[in-house]
């Protein structure tokens, strides 16, 4: 069941939060701006799917798709990106470690513990696709 | 010499005669020991007996005077003047709730909200009193003490804006509550009380901002409750759809 709260109380003043609500304090602008990262990230997944079917038409598509990459606005573009990555991942991993109770019997393991796990797996993630990549390279 | 003094900017409403709140200031004597409960009380002594604002235990337990400091939900019987000096400092109503008069909010919805999420003991079976207590180990009551630490001072309605732009959410402090129930090992209201929490004005309006969890004064962490129901929800959910006996 769903109240939905009253609003019309004679003499009683409801607040409204302005549009610019987020600017009021540091956690909100960093909420939004994790937030906005998505965008960022959606951005970049459509471009890797355009590069893998640019793949499929033959290396003189796929020569001349990355070439249109090497722009500066693109260059640009994935520099931005990449930083809202590590933003999101970073403040990710970290919430996670306070959500994800891990117990080893009665004890409950220090979520700072739980977080550098996950950092880790993500390092080990990240050199494994570098290792391959430079492999390929 | 003259005593130092603070000056306090603090919200005024009339009802019946304002159509919206408006700023007073008040100048104050700065004292290192006081806090901006004191300040108040000394302006209702001192300056305007008509102020209003509810406050009792003066040692943050009672949850009564939260209001909105400087722009930040705090307790004003833990709020320093020391901590603002030189000043001004603003005092605000609680964000978020509907203002009745002055820095007095309407406690009602969030009452509402509290009694909804049932944060009690529910027993399939009462046991009779002669039988003594329901017992709990250490450890069981670790799991959950922390987020039984709630005085229900509601700051961190005030610090959501989720609460802020849709009053439906059921909110952080009714939610821990109970979470706080749902880890009990005494209780058996988990079935009862998990699909309260877990209905969409429950814990998937939360897009979890944190900052319930940075104003707490008790350091209850309402956000981690927030997000564990959501994980133990997403569990079931998923255990309902892959186990033909529904995961219960």
């Amino acid at each position: 069941m769903t109240t939905v709260p009253r609003r019309d109380r004679p003499g009683f003043y409801y607040p409204k939060p302005p549009a610019t609500w987020w600017l009021r304090r540091p956690n909100y602008v960093l909420f939004m701006l994790r937030e906005l990262s998505s965008v960022f990230i959606a951005i970049f997944l459509v471009l890797l799917l355009v590069q893998i079917h640019q793949l499929s038409q033959g290396p003189a598509a796929y020569a001349a798709f990355v070439e249109r990459l090497r722009s500066p606005g693109w260059i640009a573009f994935h520099v931005v990106a990449l930083a809202f990555a590590l933003y999101h991942s970073i403040t990710w991993f970290n919430l996670t470690a306070v959500v994800q109770v891990v117990r080893l019997g009665e004890r409950q393991v220090p979520p700072r513990l739980v977080a550098a796990a996950n950092f880790l797996l993500w390092g080990v993630v990240s050199l494994v696709i570098l290792f391959f990549f430079l492999l390929g390279g | 010499m003259s005593e130092e003094t603070i000056t306090l900017e603090v919200t005024r409403y009339r009802p019946g005669h304002d159509r919206e709140p408006r700023a007073q200031t008040f100048s104050v004597p700065y004292r290192k020991d006081w806090v901006v409960l004191d300040a108040l009380n000394h302006i209702k002594d001192r300056t305007d007996g008509t102020l209003s604002y509810r406050w009792s235990c003066r040692m943050g337990v009672c949850g009564s005077c939260g209001m909105m400091v400087n722009g930040v939900p705090k307790l004003t019987c833990a709020a320093f003047l020391r901590d603002y000096h030189p000043g001004p400092i603003r005092v605000e109503p609680l964000a978020n709730f509907p203002v009745v008069r002055d820095l007095v909010i309407s406690l009602d919805d969030f009452m509402e909200k509290l009694r909804r999420v049932k944060p009690w003991i529910i027993r399939e079976v009462e046991k009779p009193v002669a039988e003594g207590e329901y017992l709990q180990t250490p450890a069981q009551l670790d799991l959950y003490k922390q987020f039984s630490m709630c005085i229900n001072c509601m700051l961190c309605y005030a610090a959501c804006p989720v609460y802020g732009l849709d009053p439906v959410f059921i909110g952080p402090a009714a939610i821990a509550l109970g979470y706080r129930y749902n880890l009990d090992s005494r209780d058996e209201g988990y079935r009862i009380r998990q699909p309260i929490l877990t209905e969409a004005v429950g814990v998937w309006d939360c897009t979890f901002v944190g900052e319930c969890s940075v104003v707490c004064p008790k350091g209850v962490d309402p956000a981690a409750a927030i997000q564990r129901s959501k994980v133990a929800g997403a569990k079931e959910w998923f255990m309902s759809m892959l186990l033909p006996w529904g995961g219960r």
